[in-house]
């Protein structure tokens, strides 16, 4: 039987696909090594000028809460807490606090979107944006 | 006239391969996007935090969190994480899904098409504690509790994921808070 051109054609963009589907080892994402460490942690994290590390740590909870997450996890002694929201979605977030020099705390947010990173400036902007109003203070952005 | 079905033919099979390319664009293209809100104060926020909160006048954050960690108990809620330092109490618990509705709907579409149509069978519910003093002098401690919960059908797939936002479940919650404070205060059962 002759195959017609056109199924051809089909298998062959078909081909041409898994081609470009296949570049990324589903491994490499361990890692995530891909991404730019330096950029990634200039868009998740902001300085606050206070040294308060129980009080910031209070009202990142508050924030995540008013953005609709559950917390799953809270240390005080490491400054940290994780957070899930579920709205039909699934995005989950980890917001760590540290000390930077004698006047400032960093603050870090990482986020995950169902299955991705969430790598974008914007999202987290929203984020920050959401906390400095919380604070009563203005997110630094840190080089 | 075979020439005129044979222009059909390679249209459909045209068709279909467009189709098919479109499917595995789909498939190529499968990173999905955070949507633009997520992560957004909005006026419902704000609604949500008050129906989420209430304010209890007294000094004694360990007390009111015991008060909450008592009463999730009551709920049957098994607590998974808390952290005294910050005012976190988090708890959950696996309960039964299924709705008699659902079930005779799926069986009468099962019926109908032949082929099975699972129902909602287990559900994760979450929910979690956040004592804060406010006020000047912290003589108030604000309680915000927030549930959610996964469903989760008979072949196993997740059909719903949501934030529960019924008023009355958090009516309902601090009233019972309200006696279990109460219950604390009195160091009765």
């Amino acid at each position: 039987m002759k195959i017609p051109n056109a199924l051809k054609n089909c298998f062959f963009i078909i081909f041409i696909l898994f081609l470009m589907a296949g570049c990324a080892t589903t491994q490499q994402q361990l890692l995530d090594s891909e991404q730019s460490q330096l950029r990634l942690r200039s868009i998740q994290t902001r300085a606050f000028d206070t040294t308060d590390k129980e009080k910031t740590l209070r009202t990142v909870i508050t924030t995540l809460q008013d953005l609709g997450f559950v917390i799953d996890k809270a240390d005080a002694t490491l400054g940290m807490v994780t957070a899930t929201k579920l709205d039909r979605y699934a995005l989950r977030m980890t917001v760590t606090v540290r000390p930077r020099g004698e006047t400032q705390l960093l603050i870090r947010a990482n986020a995950q979107y169902e299955t991705t990173p969430v790598d974008d400036p914007e999202t987290y902007q929203h984020f920050f944006s959401a906390l400095q109003k919380a604070m009563f203070l203005a997110a630094h952005e840190v080089d | 006239m075979p020439h005129v079905s044979e222009r059909r033919r390679t249209f459909f099979l045209n068709l279909r391969c467009l189709f098919l390319f479109v499917l595995s664009l789909a498939f190529v293209a499968c990173h999905p996007r955070i949507p633009p809100e997520a992560l957004r104060l909005d006026s419902e926020s704000l609604k949500q935090r008050q129906i989420q909160t209430r304010v209890f006048q007294t000094d004694d954050e360990a007390k009111v969190l015991t008060a909450c960690a008592a009463l999730l108990q009551d709920t049957g809620f098994n607590i998974d994480e808390s952290e005294t330092k910050l005012g976190v109490i988090v708890g959950s618990k696996d309960r039964s899904a299924v709705s008699a509705g659902q079930v005779v709907g799926s069986i009468f579409v099962t019926l109908l098409t032949g082929a099975p149509v699972p129902w909602d069978k287990n559900q994760k519910m979450r929910a979690c504690v956040i004592t804060r003093p406010i006020g000047e002098e912290k003589k108030s401690i604000a309680v915000r509790v927030t549930f959610q919960r996964i469903v989760w059908n008979t072949e196993g797939k997740v059909t719903k994921r949501e934030g529960l936002t019924d008023p009355k479940i958090y009516q309902e919650f601090f009233e019972k808070l309200s006696k279990s404070l109460f219950l604390e205060a009195h160091e009765a059962l």
